[in-house]
């Protein structure tokens, strides 16, 4: 039960033999994903417990999966890092930062964090997940970051609603969406910055947050210090970090990173047959229905007789109504125990008791959501490898 | 004991960020350490490619029969026309072949 979905490889001993060791930050560890080339460093970060390093410039740390069995909150040290452009904002003075609402309102605002903070503050329990969590796994295998499956993470934000500051600063009639910068950009000024953009009537919902706590912390710096946006069931590309710029526009943003890319097919299960390319493309938005199992890992051998499976589940923002788990392959299916509800937008952890006698299983977890939607048990595919969500299996063997 | 004393101001330094008033915050990233293979033209993709991000984003891609030339003239081309990479013409045969030879 302590293996591990990566298997972490002890290469320490051989760095410190050469003498490059403890003051590398790199290099202790690795780790590999179960899929070809897979085979990355473990990293260390200030602020981050280890981490699998998927780039360094600009930073990409993914989740080491064990840590999503320690709980339904994933540690802030633990939380996985995803930016584009490579100006990152290391140097962050929170006393000056400002927050500039601008574009069709009535009041243009510069808000300092002490500003944001005075308002009155909410907290909400949300998954935040890459759009490109698992693409290592797509086949056929497509570019982009080779994830596994540990680019997500549950927290609990705190910080105002965002309806509040658009109140404050009054949205003109006529407004159509809002757009969303932050304090990273390009290196030069040919590359599109990140900019994202909601419509404004999901930007005005009240759920839409101006996060700058995170599970009680201020958020880490590579998390968006000191002010990032929470869009909970959306996928991580709308949660803008270090964002200081939030403007109202009349029109439909056409920006590269909306326009261009973070597209899904515009087809049934936003899938098309794989290898081909859509016709036609949507923004991406809310997450598929997902579970995992976290506590046995692939390959694992246990003891047979009585073990408790567990894991996770979440979807878009419905809420998780079953999860059920097969240990023959997917023929039968039982129900599990769900765990305790955080909200509709957090992880929800699940247990199963089940009998193992000696021989080989195949374990599958499949969640179904309050809206109805269930994991396929094939993968549906998609040029961008984006919203995997086919039922997950584990191949253990009891003995 | 001097060792003492510096994790001392470290820990003071990581409680700092986690208080209101907080004091300018100073992150430190670990040196970058991931390389190119050693290769034919490798120093034209080294001028080319490093501005803007490390030699992972590289080697961590897919392998195999449907990642050579195609593909890879398929991520120059998009570095060029749509992240705005200023590569001379006369340099993107040279990258595509490095990228293609050792990946």
């Amino acid at each position: 039960m302590l293996d591990r979905r990566e298997w972490m490889k002890r290469a320490g001993m051989a760095a410190l033999a050469t003498g490059l060791a403890s003051q590398r930050a790199f290099a202790l560890d690795s780790a590999t994903l179960p899929f070809d080339n897979g085979e990355r460093p473990l990293v260390r970060y200030p602020q981050k417990r280890p981490m699998i390093g998927q780039t360094e410039r600009p930073p990409q740390l993914e989740t080491p999966f064990s840590i999503f069995n320690d709980g339904p909150i994933t540690p802030n040290n633990a939380f996985f890092v995803r930016y584009h452009l490579a100006d990152v904002p290391y140097d962050i003075d929170p006393d000056k930062f400002t927050l500039e609402v601008k574009g069709k309102v009535d009041r243009p605002l510069k808000l300092s964090l002490k500003d944001i903070r005075k308002l009155k503050a909410v907290e909400l329990v949300a998954v935040n997940q890459c759009s490109g969590n698992s693409r290592g796994f797509s086949n056929p295998r497509v570019a982009g970051g080779q994830l596994g499956n540990g680019a997500m993470g549950n927290a609990r934000w705190r910080g105002v609603p965002l309806k509040a500051v658009l109140d404050m600063a009054g949205v003109q009639s006529g407004a159509r969406q809002v757009t969303f910068n932050g304090m990273d950009g390009p290196v030069s000024d040919k590359t599109p910055d990140f900019v994202k953009a909601l419509d404004i009537d999901h930007a005005s919902d009240g759920e839409v947050m101006l996060a700058y706590g995170m599970n009680g912390e201020d958020l880490p710096v590579l998390n968006g210090f000191p002010l990032r946006l929470v869009v909970p069931g959306y996928y991580g590309t709308y949660w803008v970090k270090h964002l200081n710029e939030i403007t109202v526009i009349d029109n439909v943003f056409d920006g590269f990173w909306m326009k261009s890319a973070y597209r899904i097919p515009d087809t049934p299960n936003n899938s098309v047959e794989p290898g081909t390319a859509p016709r036609a493309t949507i923004p991406i938005n809310r997450f598929t229905v997902r579970s995992f199992i976290t506590n046995v890992s692939d390959g694992a051998r246990l003891k047979s007789g009585s073990t408790t499976l567990k894991g996770i589940a979440f979807d878009g923002g419905k809420g998780i109504k079953e999860v059920a788990v097969s240990t023959d392959g997917g023929k039968t299916w039982t129900a599990a125990k769900l765990g305790r509800d955080l909200g509709k937008y957090s992880f929800r952890e699940w247990k199963l008791p089940v009998k193992l006698t000696a021989g080989a299983y195949e374990l599958k977890v499949r969640a179904t959501s309050n809206g109805g939607e269930v994991q396929p048990m094939t993968p549906f595919w998609n040029p961008a490898g984006y919203l995997r969500n086919v039922v997950e299996t584990v191949r253990v063997t009891a003995a | 004991m001097q060792h003492r004393i510096f994790l001392a101001l470290i820990s003071a330094a990581s409680l700092g960020l986690a208080t209101v008033h907080a004091a300018p915050v100073s992150y430190k990233v670990p040196d970058e350490t991931a390389a190119f293979k050693p290769g034919a033209n490798l120093d034209t993709v080294q001028n080319n490619c490093t501005a803007c991000h490390s030699a992972d984003y590289i080697k961590t891609q897919p392998r195999g029969e449907k990642f050579k030339k195609d593909f890879w003239a398929a991520e120059v081309t998009k570095m060029i026309k749509v992240y705005g990479a200023p590569i001379e013409d006369a340099d993107v045969g040279k990258i595509v072949d490095y990228l293609t030879a050792n990946y």
